[in-house]
């Protein structure tokens, strides 16, 4: 049966329900919250209708400039190291055989699956001072007694990292797994060490892939909402736990609205760009 | 030969850093009392038990499953015509549907969520239990249709063109070759819906937090009143759910071509 044109309308049929659906429940959802973002507060409901640049009007001060440029950097830490740790990962990973691919993968789902809460509940203990890794290292003698290791800047970025390594792992693979092997081989006919095979030939080859996988890893890591309140401390709240915290705690709906559309379009924008390099790359 | 060495030492490195916390949780979630000791003191699997027979923790736990059925189910119903239509027809515009269908998926969570939450609030059905399965059914809708259009794709044409010419109709062509076909396609997307569904926390928490609490709900409330060892069991059956669905997937189907080893078509 070969793709065919719509003749008539009740060709269209199968079309009605799926995009009811989604009309009904993403774009009018989303284009609500547009809307909710030039109206203005109601302490004691939602919302009261009205058109102001208020909401928009507060991005100009410099607590959010702070916290959008602590969101962006720490994005932007997160996914240069998940794609630093992930790229020689799964270019290792496409060389073992298929069984114990296969076994990887069930487990990077399994981690990639768990809830945030999951996770941000996992590293609190191991960094703990009761449970977490610092008892090891009296047991080992290289400290004197354990610690807390949070709430630090350094426990928001390794919970992130965590989070955000398995989806840089899954969004590497395919590339990877295609990538002509002859390419590497060649490399080590002409005499090249594994290493310099890896850096001079497997690098270059998929350098637009590497970019798209770091936008996307950056997208991913934006979204983090939960990991910065439990591992971190106030000041290192990103624009996703700020949008959570003004639209439940301060029920403040409009603002939370308006710096969401802010982040969809910033989101929009870098998913833009890795389509564009994606682009390039196949027509090269 | 060292050179393999190296890279074993690498693989089990990233091994090490996934599995550290969940070992940690693992070792917190069997100790005898009530406290987060590691390694754990004592010997006790009353807190696994408590997810089950604790009245809290047990309606968490059946509120949770039954939103990630019924979810999973809603993603399915929306993914399985939209990718049918755009493999049988050709109607570039129509693309536009799958554009809508991946969307939550890429955008920060945060953001359907508070869709969700504005469209609910202003509609007055907010804190309806349903309004969660239908908010969660749309944000993971991308992965069943992101599996049924791979099904699709590999589906060979001429089978279909042979049951035409043979005097099929579509209806009869749907149900004899093409749903036969797609099935592991079709259970794989509801499983990877189910699962991310048990597991998400910002949109079910936007949309019914006050009302109804699931079991990731449940844990973050927990985690400000103190922690306790049942937190730790949740936290580890909820990674035995993942392991097992996704073992499921990969003995009864091609976990790597599920995710892209091999080009779709």
């Amino acid at each position: 049966m070969k793709r065919e044109h719509t003749r008539s309308l009740t060709d269209y049929a199968p079309l009605v329900y799926p995009g009811l659906m989604l009309i009904i429940f993403f774009v009018v959802p989303f284009s609500t919250m547009i809307a909710v973002s030039f109206f203005q507060r109601d302490p004691a409901g939602f919302y009261k209708t009205a058109f102001v640049f208020d909401n928009y009007a507060r991005f100009l001060s410099l607590f959010f400039g702070q916290v959008l440029g602590f969101s962006l950097l720490l994005s932007v830490l997160v996914a240069l190291c998940c794609v630093t740790i992930a790229f020689p990962f799964t270019y290792l990973l496409v060389r073992q055989s298929r069984a114990i691919q296969t076994v990887w993968l069930v487990a990077l789902l399994s981690v990639l699956s768990l809830s945030e809460v999951i996770i941000g509940f996992s590293w609190s203990t191991l960094l703990s001072r009761t449970a977490g890794i610092s008892n090891l290292l009296v047991w080992l003698g290289l400290i004197d007694q354990p610690v807390a290791l949070l709430p630090s800047f350094g426990a928001v970025l390794t919970g992130m990292v965590y989070q955000a390594l398995p989806y840089s792992i899954l969004v590497l693979y395919p590339a990877l797994v295609r990538l002509d092997p002859t390419l590497v081989e060649a490399a080590r006919t002409l005499g090249a060490s594994p290493g310099r095979a890896f850096f001079n030939v497997v690098v270059p080859a998929l350098r637009n892939t590497l970019v798209a996988t770091i936008i996307m890893v950056f997208v991913f890591a934006l979204g983090s909402y939960l990991l910065p309140q439990i591992l971190g401390r106030p000041q290192h709240w990103t624009l996703s736990v700020l949008i959570t915290d003004q639209a439940i705690y301060q029920s403040n709906m409009p603002f939370a609205a308006a710096m969401a559309v802010f982040l969809v379009l910033i989101s929009l924008a870098l998913v833009g760009l890795t389509l564009l390099v994606g682009r390039r790359e196949s027509a090269a | 030969m060292s050179g393999k060495i190296l890279s074993r030492l690498y693989l089990a490195a990233v091994g090490l850093f996934l599995a550290m916390p969940l070992i940690v949780v693992l070792g917190v979630s069997v100790n005898e009392k009530q406290d987060l000791a590691f390694p754990p003191v004592g010997f006790s699997l009353s807190w696994y038990a408590q997810i089950f027979f604790d009245p809290e923790w047990r309606r968490a736990l059946i509120a949770s499953v039954l939103l990630a059925l019924s979810s999973a189910a809603i993603a399915v119903s929306i993914a399985l015509p939209l990718a049918w239509f755009l493999w049988r027809r050709i109607a570039p515009w129509a693309n536009i549907f799958q554009l809508l269908g991946i969307a939550p998926f890429i955008l920060p969570p945060v953001i359907t969520a508070l869709g969700m939450l504005t469209f609910w609030a202003s509609s007055g059905l907010y804190g309806q239990p349903w309004t969660a399965a239908i908010s969660h059914g749309i944000f993971f809708v991308t992965l069943p249709l992101v599996t049924l259009s791979l099904g699709f794709a590999s589906i060979d044409r001429s089978l279909t063109e042979a049951a035409s010419t043979m005097g099929a109709d579509d209806r009869t062509i749907m149900r004899t070759v093409v749903l036969p076909l797609i099935v592991p396609y079709l259970v794989s997307g509801y499983a990877f819906a189910f699962v991310l569904s048990l597991n998400e926390y910002i949109v079910a928490y936007m949309t019914v937090g006050f009302t109804l609490e699931t079991l990731p709900i449940k844990i973050f409330n927990a985690l400000r009143y103190g922690y306790t060892p049942t937190m730790a069991a949740v936290s580890v059956f909820f990674v035995f759910v993942a392991a097992i669905v996704f073992g499921l997937i990969a003995i009864f189907g091609d976990l790597r071509k599920l995710l892209g080893a091999m080009s779709s078509n």
